[in-house]
């Protein structure tokens, strides 16, 4: 009765060895190694890239380990950092911008594994350092900026239908457009709700004028909000990209938020600095007509005259300019530093798109022989990086901005630029940075935590049941073999109280053993026959521990649900745990049980202390 | 080996009325210091600022005070952490200030007045995400009573479920009552162990009833005391070894796993060793009370295998 059929003990088999499998990749180290991706998201990895990097290699000596192409991009593995870093900056020297080129650590497990799919535990930033940012985007903002975009385009669309109104204001997130005559409001009102369909149009009288109101309808609303998330993300990516950073992982969470994880970045000063930048690109003229000595004084000390703004530019004069914006950032297609042939100094092309192209065209050609100031504005500050006098209509959308200092802040600035503006601000709710000794630290921690406390639960259980005692440690390392190895399979991510999981999952799963082997045991007791005992004692226990199994479950489950963060990596692998050892708490040691003690005839005495 | 040779059932029930006296006791007292200090909460739930720095050498917390005083936190908290050469410095939510970048700050000053100090790690939390990760707590605690309550309810009967969450939620509220009265920080990791703590009791009442169940249907002669005493003293054997095994693990993450894992084992080993005597001690007379039966049980698993078998009368312990 105590005899596995012949599949049964192939399924103990087969589960053992895919446990192997995916659980060795675990123990070849890292090796340092770079990785080349596409700098731009959207764009396509070229499949001749590989080839390419590794004539580069060739040809400027670099010896390396392996290399190969996986969706993300292209890695190549090195036997020391020295070489890792020659690597990437010749690397980045010959691919360009194009391409994000950063370092990592890679596996040093062979390629028949990485093809079976077999990869490392994936660890959490907690375990390898690197930081991790919860960021909340400014809902409000984006609304308002919608709003302030109308404003503009209200105007336009009037003036270019002749019909005459008072003004165009926004409040909070209405617009409103005043007019003298109803007539004028019912045209305005017609074209406005044919454009603009989604907005919702009220009229009011303030006693002197009309108003048309517009607002956001909820849909509109809802639209904008997505919008600025998914905007604010692609920003956060290209900007990240940047940054170089291997394997970083930039994800919405719930209607309004942002989780980015930097795993390996140290720098967490620059790292803020380049997430909460804001920097965006404004052109607005500069209004000629007031701009006397008199008014720029005044201007100075903060009174500047009414639709006007005073800025300082490089030189430190004051510059008036409309509040009016022509161009935003936002119609921006590319920028990159480059140098004017005729003065020879440093400047920065922009290219706009169909729309900013047109825009731009216009302004210029209204404007001939007036001055047009280019604003920087970044972190609350606005800059006037330069104002040059229109000298003709410019045509096709490519501008070039002059008055860089030198190449390097050409170069700065237009990273600034072509990363893209963020749709609106973001804050930074919260924040975990683990530096990388303090990770290696936390990996031995738990590491040791585990391996002291399943020895020291080895002894005991052998000292108190003998045989029985030594198949249930058994059944306890099979387990861990197969947590970790669906924990590499799954590429769940480890966390410190990931790896306490799994310390206290063992210490909870030898419970199982201890059911089954009291139970036998008492069976024995009874003066039931050893082969009688052993069926009983595990047919008996199976009830128990599936109930008490699954009251821990539920424990589990509740904390995955609820659980942010490092407790998530907790519930995850305690919940894979208590699966894995169902499985080899009773399956495997039975198995093992039944292979000792099945196929005698006559047993005499059981082993169980 | 064997370390529990008990011939005769050991009358647990009729202790009873001195067990709940001590569980009724202990969570008084607990509730008393909850109430009376209060949980220390960490920067997960309140929110602020938690920087731990370390230096090659014993660090001069009076020349950190200094420093941090300097730049306008008289707020912040400075204390070692673990050892002489570790320090936690924690600020709590300062309003209209952005947090994010008071470590930046903080570190450049401290790296001004001792350029060994490194960063090991910093944690900062929003008010508004302390918030949410208390009233996720909370959820997550309720949730698991609901769905154990439910469970057993399915499994065996409401009594059960409703003794075995009463004495499980009775070591919930010592582990907190154990945090509050020592101070200790009450952070995530350490909800952690709380939930985990709730469902591995629950396994211990879970294996009594079990066998509560099970004598029930054998032992008809039996009445519903002597049941419950024979179920116990034949489960305790099992009950103190798998606890001590759990427990030799948590010792050694109490040993070998650092601060940030201290105070999770710290709570788990309160929830173990009160886990033992509450989930036998507390749960088995609770359900006792709450009038638990052969009645109730039998009809349950008549409804579920449609007929019962007649017992081997060679069963009968």
């Amino acid at each position: 009765m105590n005899r596995y059929p012949l599949w049964k003990n192939i399924v103990v088999v087969l589960m053992i060895f895919l446990g192997l499998v995916y659980t060795v990749p675990n123990f070849f180290g890292e090796s340092p190694a770079v990785q080349i991706t596409p700098a731009k998201n959207s764009a396509k990895l070229d499949p001749e890239l590989l080839a390419q990097v590794e004539g580069i290699f060739k040809q400027e000596n670099i010896p390396f380990d392996g290399i190969y192409q996986d969706s993300r991009g292209i890695k190549a593995r090195f036997n020391n950092t020295d070489t890792q870093i020659k690597a990437k900056d010749v690397l980045q020297g010959h691919l360009g911008k194009d391409y994000t080129v950063a370092l990592n650590l890679l596996s040093r497990s062979p390629d028949w594994l990485r093809n079976l799919g077999a990869k490392p535990m994936y660890l959490g930033l907690d375990l390898r350092g690197g930081v991790h940012f919860l960021l909340q985007v400014d809902m409000k903002a984006a609304l308002d900026k919608a709003s302030e975009r109308f404003v503009g385009d209200f105007r336009t669309a009037l003036r270019k239908e002749r019909i005459s109104y008072g003004g165009v204001t926004r409040e909070g997130q209405t617009v409103q457009i005043r007019f003298t005559s109803s007539t004028e409001l019912e045209k305005a009102r017609k074209i406005i709700s044919k454009e603009y369909p989604d907005l919702t149009l009220t009229e009011k009288f303030d006693g002197e004028n009309r108003l048309l109101v517009t607002s956001l309808s909820l849909l509109e609303q809802k639209r904008i909000q997505d919008f600025a998330l998914k905007q604010n993300i692609q920003t956060l990516h290209n900007r990240i990209n940047e940054l170089g950073v291997a394997e970083p992982i930039i994800q919405q969470q719930g209607a309004d938020r942002v989780v980015v994880q930097l795993p390996g970045v140290q720098d967490t000063a620059k790292a803020k600095e380049i997430l909460g930048r804001t920097a965006t690109l404004e052109i607005r003229m500069v209004d000629e007509e007031k701009s006397d000595a008199a008014t720029l004084e005044k201007a100075t000390q903060g009174q500047a005259p009414l639709g006007d703004e005073a800025f300082k530019d490089r030189e430190g004069r004051t510059i008036l300019v409309k509040k009016n914006v022509v161009l935003t950032g936002d119609y921006i297609t590319d920028a990159g530093p480059g140098v004017n042939s005729q003065t020879g100094q440093s400047v920065v092309n922009v290219t706009l798109d169909g729309r900013g192209a047109r825009i731009f065209q216009q302004a210029t050609r209204e404007n001939v022989g007036k001055r047009m100031a280019i604003l920087l504005i970044e972190k609350g500050n606005t800059e006037v990086v330069t104002a040059p006098v229109i000298n003709e209509e410019i045509g096709g959308g490519r501008v070039q901005i002059s008055g860089m200092a030198n190449t390097q802040e050409a170069t700065d600035i237009s990273l600034l630029l072509r990363a893209g503006a963020l749709a609106a601000p973001m804050d930074i709710i919260e924040e975990r940075t683990v530096g990388p000794s303090m990770g290696e630290e936390n990996i031995k921690r738990g590491m040791h935590s585990t391996l002291w406390g399943f020895a020291a639960i080895a002894i005991f259980m052998i000292i108190y049941y003998t045989l029985f005692g030594g198949i249930s440690v058994l059944a306890l390392s099979i387990n861990l073999l197969l947590l970790v190895a669906i924990l590499s399979m799954l590429q769940a991510t480890l966390t410190l109280p990931g790896l306490a999981a799994v310390a206290l999952t063992l210490g909870m799963a030898i419970d199982a053993n201890v059911l089954i082997n009291e139970r036998i045991r008492e069976e024995l007791r009874n003066g039931n026959t050893p082969q009688a005992a052993i069926h009983a004692g595990y047919d008996r226990a199976w009830d128990t521990i599936l109930d008490s199994n699954i009251t821990t479950l539920i424990a589990g489950l509740a904390l995955f649900m609820f659980g942010s963060g490092p407790i998530k990596g907790f519930a995850v692998v305690h919940v894979l745990g208590i699966l894995t050892s169902m499985f080899s708490a009773v399956v495997v040691s039975r198995a093992v049980v039944n292979a000792i003690y099945g196929y005698r005839r006559k047993t005499i005495h059981v082993a169980i202390g | 080996m064997e370390l529990f040779k008990v011939k005769n059932d050991i009358p647990f029930m009729s202790y009873g009325r001195l067990t709940t006296a001590i569980s009724l006791f202990t969570f008084i007292l607990a509730v008393f210091f909850l109430s009376t200090r209060g949980l220390n909460f960490g920067v997960d739930f309140t929110g602020g600022t938690m920087m731990e720095i370390s230096y090659p050498h014993p660090a001069d917390l009076n020349q950190i005070r200094h420093t941090v005083d300097s730049i306008g936190l008289k707020d912040a908290t400075v204390q070692n952490f673990g050892s002489s050469r570790d320090v936690l410095i924690r600020l709590p939510v300062r309003t209209g200030v952005t947090s994010s970048q008071l470590s930046e700050q903080m570190l450049t000053s401290l790296k001004a007045a001792d350029n060994t100090v490194s960063m090991s790690r910093v944690e900062f939390v929003g008010p508004q995400v302390g918030e949410e990760l208390y009233e996720n707590g909370a959820l997550a605690l309720m949730l698991v009573v609901a769905g154990i309550v439910l469970y057993l309810a399915m499994r065996f009967e409401w009594r059960f479920a409703v003794a075995a969450v009463i004495a499980n939620l009775h070591d919930v509220v010592i582990i907190l009552g154990f945090f509050a009265f020592f101070q200790w920080e009450f952070n995530l990791t350490v909800l952690a162990a709380v939930l985990a703590v709730l469902g591995y009791s629950v396994n211990e009442s879970v294996v009594v009833f079990d066998r509560v169940r099970e004598n029930f249907r054998k032992m008809r002669k039996a009445n519903v005391v002597q049941v419950i005493d024979n179920a116990i003293t034949r489960t305790m054997s099992r009950t103190v070894i798998t606890h001590f095994s759990t427990q030799l693990m948590v010792l050694s993450m109490l040993m070998f796993g650092g601060e940030v894992l201290h105070n999770f084992a710290l709570a788990l080993t309160i929830g173990i060793l009160f886990g033992i005597y509450s989930s036998v001690l507390v749960a088995c007379p609770i359900a006792m009370y709450l009038g638990v039966n052969r009645a109730n049980l039998i009809s349950d698993i008549e409804k579920k295998d449609g007929n019962l078998k007649e017992p081997d009368p060679s069963e009968f312990a």
